[in-house]
């Protein structure tokens, strides 16, 4: 149990124990977040630098057309990312939580191994996959266009020509949102499955057994009394998809084309090519504030 | 409350064949890209997603590759510095989050938890920014005390987790036996929270070994990791060394995740996967 400190060697301790960490996130975390959030009302020097000369100019930008587009594109696809996410994770936590128990552990990690992996590698597995030079398109417009020329010579109808047209050209995957928001479901469906999982496997399922004593039929059983129980994990695994996609910078860089820009692009760009530094902080500095509401949905969740 | 889980639950027939089918759809999911990746690090054949026999040269050319040695060597010197920093200071922390109140606690303990929270591009750009105007030499240094940031967020959550099963009776039963308090620190509360420790301690390594978007934003000339490095070759084409490097790195998480499992199963405590 936590207690105050009962004697002034004990205040000492605390403080001797608080001290290092207390330092390094005042310093280094919460000195900077002041520092990005004046920054942001600050204007862009001739030379790139920062002009400190009071403005909401940065903010108002947000509703410039250009980025008002992106801004949706992103919200777009961290909400698709999400929803694929959901749809496709839940029925996955569901099938490891109805495993024998002593298969349950082994899935877990199973879907923990690929999640470990180096966030780069991850995404450029599907680059390997999805480009145009890629394993999908060589086979489409390699192995299967082969086939069917074969098929064509062989058997000679009209139904082949719109399928050789088809597969004489490589399908367009790559940059595109589409490229993007598999690279993000493939990312971020563990984060989904894994409070699923745990809101499942808690689940008391006699309830589920009284429901249907009371003649609820399997889908009622479900919306009634299955997800209602279970909606905290859904809640805690949306906000734990959406939070990361909507801040994501990586995959739309390397799977999403110059027409795919998310909002992490566009502040990776405020300060590496375009050195707008104002810029660049208020965007963070909104994308932060997304993130908290968020965050607090998703504690609110937990707690229920 | 054993035998009321959902396991008891008997679906129909087609539905609990559909459900399977599913969980095996998923799991080839996630699976499929990385198998694809590793077998084409050992194709002969340098630009085509075509199968041109086996070769082990992409191995050997990422083992005589200078860069790449550099930036293991530096990805090794930041996660070693950035893991000790946060594994002694979240220690610490986590210690007193878990014994003590005081004035503030609610609010440190924000603070505590906001470099978790927050995105890491959002992350990078107050780091970034701070050293700017603190004009900080980007490098190395600079690297290293942003992964400590966020790191001692992480080993104390993970402490503190440790730290919440801990039998405060024996601490007491070591004063008991006259023990005196560094006595009683050093032989009953540390080797019992070792396995709490151990274990945000691999996941700091983990997390900063893999970090690349607060790396990117505060490396300088000369401080590349590999992260950094595979970003740079993939800029310039994909090639099988890249397939080679990414395999490699895979090889070292999953050593990294059995590792942490392995300790933290070994202390007796639950499993703890963050």
């Amino acid at each position: 149990m936590a207690t105050q400190p009962r004697s002034r060697r004990e205040s000492w301790r605390l403080m001797f124990l608080i001290f290092p960490s207390l330092f390094w996130l005042l310093v280094f975390f919460l000195i900077p977040l002041v520092i990005v959030f004046a920054i942001s009302f600050g204007q862009r020097g001739t030379y790139g630098g920062v002009v400190w000369d009071l403005t909401l100019e940065n903010y108002a930008r947000f509703f410039d057309p250009l980025y008002l587009r992106i801004f949706g594109r992103t919200v777009m696809i961290a909400l698709t990312t999400t929803v694929i996410c959901l749809l496709t994770g839940y029925p996955l936590a569901y099938f490891i939580a109805t495993r024998p128990p002593r298969w349950r552990n082994g899935l877990i990690l199973l879907l923990m191994i690929p999640f470990w992996t180096n966030f780069l590698v991850r995404t450029y597995a599907w680059l390997l996959l999805l480009r145009d030079a890629g394993l999908i398109n060589t086979f489409w417009t390699g192995g299967l266009h082969n086939v069917l020329v074969w098929v064509a010579a062989a058997v000679p109808l009209p139904i082949w020509d719109p399928l050789l047209q088809a597969t004489s050209v490589h399908l367009p995957l790559f940059g595109t949102s589409g490229a993007i928001i598999v690279g993000l479901v493939y990312a971020w469906l563990p984060d989904m499955v894994l409070p699923c999982y745990a809101a499942i496997e808690r689940l008391d399922y006699s309830l589920v057994e009284a429901a249907q004593d009371l003649y609820a039929n399997r889908f009622k059983s479900f919306t009634r009394v299955i997800l209602p129980l279970t909606m905290p994990g859904v809640v805690a695994g949306s906000v734990l998809v959406f939070i990361p996609s909507l801040g994501a910078y990586v995959t739309p860089d390397l799977l999403g084309g110059a027409k795919s820009v998310m909002i992490g692009n566009v502040v990776y760009a405020q300060f590496m090519s375009a050195r707008d530094h104002p810029f660049g902080a208020a965007i963070s500095f909104v994308l932060m504030t997304v993130m908290l509401i968020g965050t607090l949905i998703y504690f609110r969740a937990g707690r229920e | 409350m054993k035998g009321t889980g959902i396991g008891k639950r008997r679906g129909t027939r087609w539905g609990n064949r559909l459900l399977a089918a599913h969980g095996v759809a998923g799991y080839l999911f996630l699976y499929l890209p990385i198998v694809i990746l590793v077998i084409f690090s050992f194709n002969a054949s340098r630009h085509s997603a075509v199968w041109r026999g086996f070769t082990l040269d992409w191995y050997g050319k990422l083992f005589a590759d200078r860069a790449i040695a550099v930036a293991l060597k530096n990805s090794l010197i930041v996660a070693g510095c950035s893991t000790l920093i946060s594994t002694v200071f979240g220690t610490m922390v986590a210690l007193a989050m878990e014994r003590y109140k005081f004035r503030g606690k609610l609010a440190f303990d924000a603070l505590l938890y906001l470099p978790i929270i927050i995105p890491d591009i959002a992350m990078a750009v107050m780091l970034l920014l701070f050293f700017v105007l603190t004009k900080t030499r980007l490098g190395v240094i600079s690297i290293i005390i942003s992964h400590a940031a966020f790191n001692i967020s992480f080993v104390a959550v993970v402490v503190r987790a440790r730290l919440a099963y801990f039998d405060i009776s024996l601490e007491e039963a070591a004063q008991d036996l006259y023990a005196n308090e560094w006595q009683t620190f050093r032989r009953v509360t540390l080797p019992l929270i070792m396995p709490g420790i151990l274990g945000g301690a691999l996941l700091a390594f983990t997390l900063s070994i893999d970090d690349f978007v607060i790396t990117f934003f505060t490396a300088g000339p000369g401080s590349t990791t590999l992260p950094l490095r595979i970003y740079g070759m993939l800029k310039l084409g994909v090639t099988p060394e890249i397939n080679a490097l990414s395999s490699m790195m895979m090889v070292g998480s999953m050593i990294l995740v059995m590792l942490s499992l392995l300790l933290q199963k070994g202390g007796g405590g639950r499993i703890e996967i963050v």
